[in-house]
């Protein structure tokens, strides 16, 4: 297989702009146009989509207005009203990473939730975020979170090293869970778009499947936007009532 | 794989944080406000429009109860009129038609009496009749005139005979 051609190698970056500031590479690759695309596109959808204003929205605001009041409820449910400070930044992470995922799907685009740095940039302001919040808010008493009320103190040499080792793996499952389905996905995807080619005739088999693939990739971009932004709402969720 | 090329992750963070800052600045800043004002101001709208709804029932349902109250009054004032009315005409009915009974059971007897007087003159003529008659046939045949005493005693017997 020509290294042009292999499933990994749409997961490169290309540096389009090479800058450096300093000794500081910060190059606009393609990952930094899908980025700025993702901000442009998001902003846009939400902005112009409300424009009108109307009071009986049509098409567009609807979308607009479903997506905001699905993670207004989100943050509602799963926080409480005390999450109402919080909501820009969640419908922002749900936004970003949904938009991202979406982006990914159009041909010759590229997914930059598919880059473990990305999303586990991501995850790890998230995890500091609400660490900060939970020791502003509960001081000392936040360390009472490692050990669950009623359990036996003979347990805790145990338990506490366990509920550490668990609180500080959230970033890391957060971010492995986002970018390991979207290399999966987009890999799988090429891997039998490849087939399609080398089977000659009876590549129509590997042809339905990606048709199939493509489809179930989107379910997957929309539901690991949701799962990401959902865990972001119960780590927020425990900072503030800890248990 | 491209993910694992650490000389990547620097140009990578870099944008991640410019543009997730910028969106989420713009969200802070413009969308989520202006969504959040599109929402309130229709559920304020809907709650007023509710409020308006209510209220508007409710002078319906007091005017319809003003209606009803009107029109139990003048029902039974109409009620009392009818009634009034009716016993009024009736009353008048029962006079007119207690005189008029009285002049007809008047007439009746009067009639009855004049009947009376018109059989017994009829009585009286067919006597008179009969005897001259009787007189008549009996000077036909016998040739001379008939007793008048014995004619009428004849004629009364027959008379009675009769019945």
């Amino acid at each position: 297989m020509a290294a042009g051609h292999s499933p990994l190698a749409q997961f490169e970056i290309k540096r389009w702009v090479p800058i450096e500031i300093g000794n500081v590479d910060v190059s606009f690759t393609n990952s930094s146009t899908f980025m700025v695309l993702t901000v442009i596109a998001t902003s846009a959808f939400l902005i112009l989509g409300m424009r009108r204003n109307a009071l009986v929205p049509g098409r567009w605001q609807s979308m607009v207005e479903l997506s905001y009041i699905f993670i207004a409820n989100l943050v509602k449910d799963t926080v409480g009203s005390e999450g109402r400070p919080y909501f820009p930044f969640i419908f922002t992470v749900f936004m970003f990473v949904l938009v991202g995922n979406l982006f990914g799907m159009v041909p010759y685009g590229f997914t930059f939730t598919s880059h473990i740095i990305v999303t586990f940039t991501m995850a790890f302001v998230v995890f500091i975020g609400v660490t900060i919040i939970a020791i502003a808010k509960h001081k000392m008493h936040f360390f009472t979170f490692f050990m669950p009320p009623g359990v036996p103190m003979i347990m805790a040499p145990l338990l506490i090293p366990i509920e550490i080792i668990s609180y500080l793996s959230r970033p890391i499952s957060l971010s492995v869970r986002l970018f390991a389905n979207m290399l999966a996905g987009h890999t799988l995807l090429k891997v039998f778009a490849g087939f399609v080619i080398s089977l000659g005739m009876f590549g129509v088999f590997p042809l339905a499947f990606v048709v199939a693939l493509t489809g179930l990739e989107i379910v997957i971009a929309l539901l690991q936007a949701f799962v990401f932004t959902i865990l972001t709402c119960l780590y927020l969720n425990d900072a503030l009532h800890l248990h | 794989m491209p993910q694992l090329d650490v000389s990547t992750f620097l140009p990578q963070i870099f944008w991640l944080v410019i543009t997730f800052t910028a969106l989420f600045l713009i969200m802070w800043k413009i969308a989520v406000p202006g969504i959040a004002n599109t929402l309130e101001t229709r559920q304020k709208r809907i709650e007023d429009n509710l409020d308006k709804a209510t209220q508007a029932k409710q002078e319906a349902e007091e005017t319809l109860a003003a209606y009803e109250a009107s029109m139990g009054e003048a029902r039974t004032e109409a009620q009392g009129i009818h009634a009034e009315a009716a016993k009024g005409l009736s009353d008048e009915a029962d006079a007119r038609g207690a005189e008029l009974s009285e002049n007809l059971s008047g007439k009746i007897s009067e009639s009855e009496a004049e009947i009376r007087r018109a059989v017994e003159a009829a009585m009286d003529s067919v006597r008179d009749i009969a005897t001259e008659v009787a007189g008549d046939a009996l000077e036909r045949l016998t040739g001379q005139p008939a007793d008048d005493k014995a004619l009428s005693g004849a004629v009364d017997r027959a008379l009675k005979a009769d019945g």
